[in-house]
């Protein structure tokens, strides 16, 4: 069967590898959001986070034989612990001054970490086996679908969902939505602000460092894997505006898919539409899809 | 403070100028090599151009790679392939750098503060994905052996000494027009939105046109330092239009001291020669080295070089 043309399995293909890496997009969009809203810092570093979150899992597996599920709980706890650590000791001095500063703070960050894991690791890529759990393929009858896959897209819209319902359904989520708006009268009516911002930016950390390893068997481990991927992070977030993250969560996939599409029909151009789509969405809509204008 | 305290500072810095000058013109005769004092030069023109944004406009642009890349691609391909003489190679590709600024500029103001730096980013990454797959850029390999020419079909470039005394021109025309812009009633306006772009707004100024403007002239400088570098160093490749590079100028801009004049050519002096230094000897460490002077430049020296000494000589100053 073929669909313009193009062999239906080899377009379906794309078209799911394309929701793959919107799922990657919107967790790590969503991250930035959360971090941005109540830390006002856009965290060049959550590329950063997403590849180290790769290479610790990958470190587990190599050098500590631990399965690939321990590997997915630990390692966005390394990787979150370490973020705790940059928010108290870099981030805090920063809370009250012009925003570009966070951002050249964890640039600098990112830089730091890209460089100690190509002086360790070397620029050629790492891959680990996809779980014995997961390996082979579904015939769905109209594609084969790879198991991995298929459950890389299931788990994080799992996990984007249930950051959905952590902040708009629950009173932790109440208290950081207010943190968002007013910190000081939440401060003030007793809740601990400071250690608030301290987890959230340590939960946005786990959250970057959960997509790497979850993208690790699928694509090369490489330490510029998430400068790569930052950029295109950041064209998203702009499309989508950072108001609302259920908003983000689906600009995220539907840009992956976009690119998956254009991947079948224009392979030429699947590395610029996003940036394409952002310059087009800023001119007919500049607060983005879901922002608010101000 | 003071008027007279004021005037005594600037002719502290006219003073420090005249020096910076003297210390350029001698050089390539005192034994530093030329190519090295020429690439650096070309980057403190980069660093004037991005500091006109950032220092004085207050707007950060996080993609300056992309036309300092296009000016280099523009000038090597015009040079080497299409028989452009230098001059005119330096034109189109200052010119081509504009260019891109005006288009990129247009989106980007649609938004302020952080948004305009990623707008900004994401647009140079899409010029570099251009860049990588257009025909006439060479690819991975970039364009090599672009010659340098006679200047005004006389000069011959290919002697250093005259390369670098055409560069050093440059440099001195690029870092008196900034002094100029920024003095001009124009100029003025520009600081007053970095102040507070509301208040320009209701004061009548139709803010956009002017940040437009500001980015078009910061550009198509970082344009003509693209292709001046092109020509020194007869090579254009990616890195030029890289990221990194647009993170680098940052850093020089923030080294030395955004919205001073002279802090942008120390800041680019500083990196360059860092990198030169610890090229050979530490490999990927200097990404790490870059990476920590960033964070301890925005953590605790955030007025850099030159804006620390202005403060230390304004406190001296004045009561």
């Amino acid at each position: 069967m073929e669909i313009f043309g193009i062999p239906l399995q080899a377009f379906l293909g794309q078209l799911l590898l394309g929701l793959v890496n919107g799922s990657f997009y919107a967790m790590l969009s969503l991250g930035l959001a959360v971090i941005f809203g109540l830390l006002g810092i856009v965290n060049f570093a959550h590329g950063a986070l997403y590849m180290m979150g790769a290479y610790v899992a990958w470190l587990l597996m190599e050098k500590f034989a631990v399965g690939f599920w321990w590997a997915l709980v630990l390692a966005p706890l390394v990787v979150g612990a370490l973020g705790v650590v940059v928010e108290r000791t870099l981030l805090k001095r920063l809370y009250k001054i012009d925003p570009i500063y966070g951002l050249l703070l964890t640039f600098g960050l990112a830089l730091i970490a890209e460089g100690v894991f190509r002086d360790q690791f070397g620029v050629s890529g790492q891959q680990y086996a996809v779980p014995e759990l997961l390996q082979g393929a579904t015939n769905l009858g109209f594609m084969v679908l790879p198991n991995y896959r298929g459950f890389v897209v299931f788990a994080s819209l799992l996990i984007c969902l249930a950051t959905w319902w952590i902040i708009e359904r629950t009173r932790l989520g109440s208290y950081l939505r207010a943190g968002t708006e007013n910190p000081a009268l939440v401060q003030a009516f007793g809740v601990n602000v400071p250690m608030m911002v301290m987890l959230t930016y340590g939960a946005g950390a786990g959250l970057a460092a959960m997509a790497g390893v979850l993208a690790a068997p699928i694509i090369q481990i490489t330490p510029l894997m998430g400068s790569n991927l930052i950029i295109i992070v950041f064209a998203v977030v702009v499309i989508g505006g950072m108001g609302s993250i259920l908003g983000s969560i689906l600009t995220g996939l539907a840009l992956g898919l976009v690119e998956g599409l254009t991947k079948v029909f224009y392979p030429e151009a699947s590395s610029i539409v996003v940036f394409v789509i952002m310059a087009i969405v800023l001119m007919i809509r500049p607060a983005g899809l879901f922002g608010k204008e101000k | 403070m003071s008027a007279l305290s004021e005037a005594s500072l600037s002719r502290y810095s006219r003073l420090a100028w005249l020096a910076g000058l003297a210390l350029l013109i001698a050089a390539p005769f005192v034994g530093l090599y030329p190519i090295f004092v020429m690439k650096a030069l070309c980057y403190a023109i980069f660093a004037c151009a991005f500091n006109l944004l950032l220092g004085y406009t207050g707007l950060l642009s996080f993609g300056h790679a992309a036309y300092l890349g296009a000016a280099a691609y523009f000038t090597g391909y015009l040079v080497r392939s299409a028989g452009f003489s230098p001059e005119g190679g330096v034109l189109a590709g200052t010119l081509g750098a504009g260019a891109i600024g005006a288009v990129v500029g247009l989106i980007a103001i649609r938004r302020q503060g952080i948004y305009f730096a990623m707008i900004t980013l994401a647009m140079a990454q899409m010029v570099y994905f251009v860049w990588l797959q257009a025909p006439f850029t060479g690819g991975e390999d970039g364009l090599q052996g672009v010659p340098r020419g006679k200047l005004f079909g006389f000069i011959p470039l290919q002697n250093d000494i005259a390369m670098y005394f055409v560069v050093l021109t440059v440099f001195v025309a690029v870092f008196l027009a900034i002094i100029r812009i920024v003095h001009s009633p124009y100029g003025q306006v520009l600081k007053a939105i970095r102040e507070n772009e509301a208040r320009a707004v209701s004061l009548g100024y139709d803010v956009d046109k002017y940040k437009l403007l500001a980015f078009v002239l910061s550009t198509s400088l970082a344009g003509l330092a693209g292709s001046l570098k092109t020509l020194v160093l007869g090579f254009a490749t990616l890195s030029d239009a890289h990221w990194s590079l647009s993170g680098e100028v940052v850093l020089m801009t923030l080294l030395g001291g955004m919205g001073t004049f002279a802090g942008p050519v120390l800041g680019a002096f500083t990196i360059i020669g860092l990198q030169d230094l610890l090229a050979d000897r530490v490999g990927s460490w200097v990404t790490v080295i870059i990476g920590v002077i960033f964070v301890l430049c925005v953590v605790g020296f955030r007025r850099g070089f030159v804006g620390e000494l202005l403060a230390w000589r304004r406190q001296r100053a004045g009561p």
